[in-house]
């Protein structure tokens, strides 16, 4: 064969050290990458571009009001995406969080539907924690089945946040519809002390943000400083090492799902505490995949993750902003999320693998 | 025609978006590589086909835009899980995001409409069968599946090919020493998986469920994964499952209409809770997994 019908080829190579600096920057360009494609999709559509870019990327940071809701939205994906980054870090791929925030909601809720009455302090913080447990009790039966029947933990929560979404149903429709609610699915208004105190005056962002930051800053100590942190990246990076170490592999597993339950379910309390103000069915929009983007983006890193949920909280409100301005659908949030992924998928290949154009058959010399 | 019968002529129909869908992901498995995604290329097809029906371009094209919408998308993850050697579970995830984000804002100015399905051809002498006769009446896309599942279940058993798929998923660097282009191989299973996924789709859309919906996959996609390991990776075992769930699916609709009094919301989570149960049995018998399972499966490889 001659030179010339051997193009040159581009091959992965991979390189000596990881590079620090293609994990820096393979945010921001996967971010531009995909709102390239994105807006290329919108140009085809027949919706004006650049009128779509400025109102689901720009108008969300332009004014406080929806700078304001970035953060109400950035609480439960920041919540959620630092629970299951611990997951992911040991290989355990919670993808139900969803499951595990509509149970936090519905435990949080049970109680203003069950003491509709009660009045005091405790009532929101109480919500909260229960939300908490509930969501780690439906990780739990993920772990279960995970640990002692050796069943994927992929596909178990994945159809146990489908079994959440038919409960959530089944409680909206019957025994916890609001009897003077016009027959929507929805429960009754909760009562006063059991939402969340606001934080900023004049919007709807409260006290459970904090509560976020909280978190993260835990997971940051968990991960980078703790001996538990530790034991569960060895168990996901090099499974057999952590084996001749003596790390119990069942503990790592019940211990990652039992975080990211946790985080989901409080996140889930702290939406019905909140913005919603009762059960009802909108309260599952799909933060808990959301949130397993918001957690690769941020590199899985407890830092990175709060500017990804940011970031991610920022493109609903533009989505939002773009079906008003540009009559964009609601979909297309989900299609760029996915395809922000994907584009960012693309890009950490390059942290431990550089191009180099080869011939295409055994680099042999013109 | 009482629940039985109702179960056992409809088992089939209800059966292929479970089989078409859980062959494709198997052969790409075999392959070694865990495509998570199927639940958006199978929302995918579902719409292209959709569409295309109800504009009047009929079935057959409907399945092959599907069928080659969903092998275009497949592709997307073959690219980066395979060449740039992403996490194949990442990958998955997002096609599967992006796929279902696809098919809803394709799918947007069709919701509530319907098309026309396809008419039944039924097998003569068998149909007339009591009871089971009903297994003997369904349409072309129902024979051809069947056909289909047999003539995977003979490739793998009997030809090269077959073999050549299992040796890539089970030591990709022998076969790669061998000679076999590991990475072809990958590309060309994961398309396979894609093209059924989409004709899966398809198939729920245009001809099971003649009517758009969005979200109608409802979990098939993810199920067909389970069916995967449930049926151990072998095409056989795989059609019994798919019939299971074909079959459960319609006991849950058999019993919404005979009225028992059992929630709606509990028949709808019917077959989740059974995909649970089934993969807690099939999945704590180790040795069963062990023996047929996939060595490579979700690894990148290197050349």
């Amino acid at each position: 064969m001659s030179a010339l019908s051997r193009p040159f080829l581009p091959v992965l190579v991979r390189r000596e050290h990881a590079s620090l600096t293609v994990k820096l920057v393979a945010p921001p360009v996967a971010l531009g990458l995909a709102t390239i494609l994105n807006l290329g999709l919108y140009l085809l559509m027949g919706r004006d571009p650049v009128a779509v870019f400025h109102a689901m990327l720009l108008e969300p940071f332009l004014s406080w009001a929806s700078f304001s809701e970035v953060l109400l939205k950035t609480g439960p994906l920041l919540l959620i995406a630092q629970g299951l980054a611990i997951g992911f870090r040991a290989k355990v791929f919670n993808i139900g969080a969803e499951g595990q925030f509509i149970l936090g909601a519905i435990f949080a809720s049970a109680i203003p539907i069950w003491f509709p009455q009660a009045t005091g302090q405790w009532i929101w913080p109480s919500m909260l924690v229960i939300g908490a447990l509930g969501g780690a009790l439906w990780a739990s039966l993920t772990a279960f089945w995970r640990v002692r029947l050796n069943a994927n933990e992929i596909l178990v929560s994945l159809m146990l946040a489908l079994v959440a979404a038919q409960l959530l149903n089944y409680l909206l429709l019957g025994p916890w519809k609001d009897p003077n609610g016009f027959n929507f699915p929805q429960s009754v208004m909760f009562q006063f002390d059991a939402m969340v105190p606001i934080l900023i005056p004049g919007t709807r962002v409260n006290v459970s943000l904090l509560v976020a930051f909280a978190f993260s800053l835990a997971a940051w100590v968990f991960m980078q400083r703790s001996f538990a942190g530790y034991k569960l990246q060895v168990g996901g990076l090099a499974p057999r090492a952590a084996g001749y170490a003596g790390f119990n592999e069942g503990r790592a597993i019940w211990l990652s799902l039992l975080i990211g339950g946790f985080a989901a379910g409080l996140a889930g309390a702290a939406e019905v505490a909140g913005p919603l103000g009762q059960l009802q069915r909108s309260i599952s929009t799909g933060y808990g995949y959301a949130a397993i983007i918001v957690a690769y983006l941020g590199g899985l890193h407890p830092i990175g993750i709060v500017f990804s949920a940011l970031l991610m909280a920022a493109l609903y409100i533009g989505g939002d902003n773009a079906m008003v301005s540009a009559n964009l659908p609601v979909a297309a949030v989900r299609v760029f999320q996915g395809s922000l992924l994907l584009a960012y998928l693309i890009a950490i290949a390059f942290v431990r693998y550089r191009l180099e154009w080869r011939h295409a058959a055994h680099g042999s010399a013109p | 025609m009482n629940a039985l019968e109702f179960i056992v002529a409809g088992m089939l129909a209800a059966a292929t978006p479970f089989l078409l869908a859980a062959l494709g992901e198997m052969v790409a498995e075999r392959a070694g590589v865990l495509n998570l995604g199927v639940e958006g290329l199978m929302a995918l097809g579902a719409v292209i086909a959709f569409i295309i029906v109800y504009h009047g371009g009929g079935h057959l094209l409907g399945f092959v835009a599907a069928g080659l919408a969903s092998t275009a998308l497949s592709l997307v993850f073959a690219v980066i899980a395979l060449g740039f050697r992403a996490n194949q579970v990442a990958v998955g995830l997002a096609i599967g995001i992006l796929g279902q984000g696809l098919s809803a804002l394709f799918g947007k100015s069709y919701e509530s409409l319907t098309v026309k399905g396809l008419p039944k051809l039924s097998l003569p002498w068998l149909s007339d069968i009591p009871v089971i006769g009903g297994l003997f009446v369904e349409d072309v896309v129902v024979w051809l599946s069947l056909a289909a599942t047999v003539a995977i279940w003979a490739i793998f058993a009997y030809t090269k090919t077959g073999l050549v798929v299992r040796a890539v998923g089970e030591n990709p660097k022998a076969a790669r020493a061998l000679g076999y282009p590991v990475i072809a191989v990958r590309f060309a299973a994961v398309a396979f998986g894609g093209a059924f996924a989409g004709f899966a789709g398809a198939y729920a859309a245009v001809v099971y469920t003649p009517l758009w919906a969005d979200g109608m996959i409802a979990g098939r996609g993810w199920i067909a994964i389970a069916l995967v390991v449930f049926g151990t990776w072998l095409t056989s075992r795989i059609f019994l499952g798919a019939c299971l769930f074909g079959a459960v699916s319609l006991a849950s609709l058999a019993a919404q209409t005979t009225g028992l009094d059992v929630s709606s919301q509990l028949l709808s989570s019917l077959p989740y809770l059974v995909t649970i149960v089934v993969l807690g049995i099939i999945s704590s018998n180790r040795r069963l997994l062990k023996l047929n399972g996939v060595a490579s499966l979700g690894e990148p490889f290197e050349q």
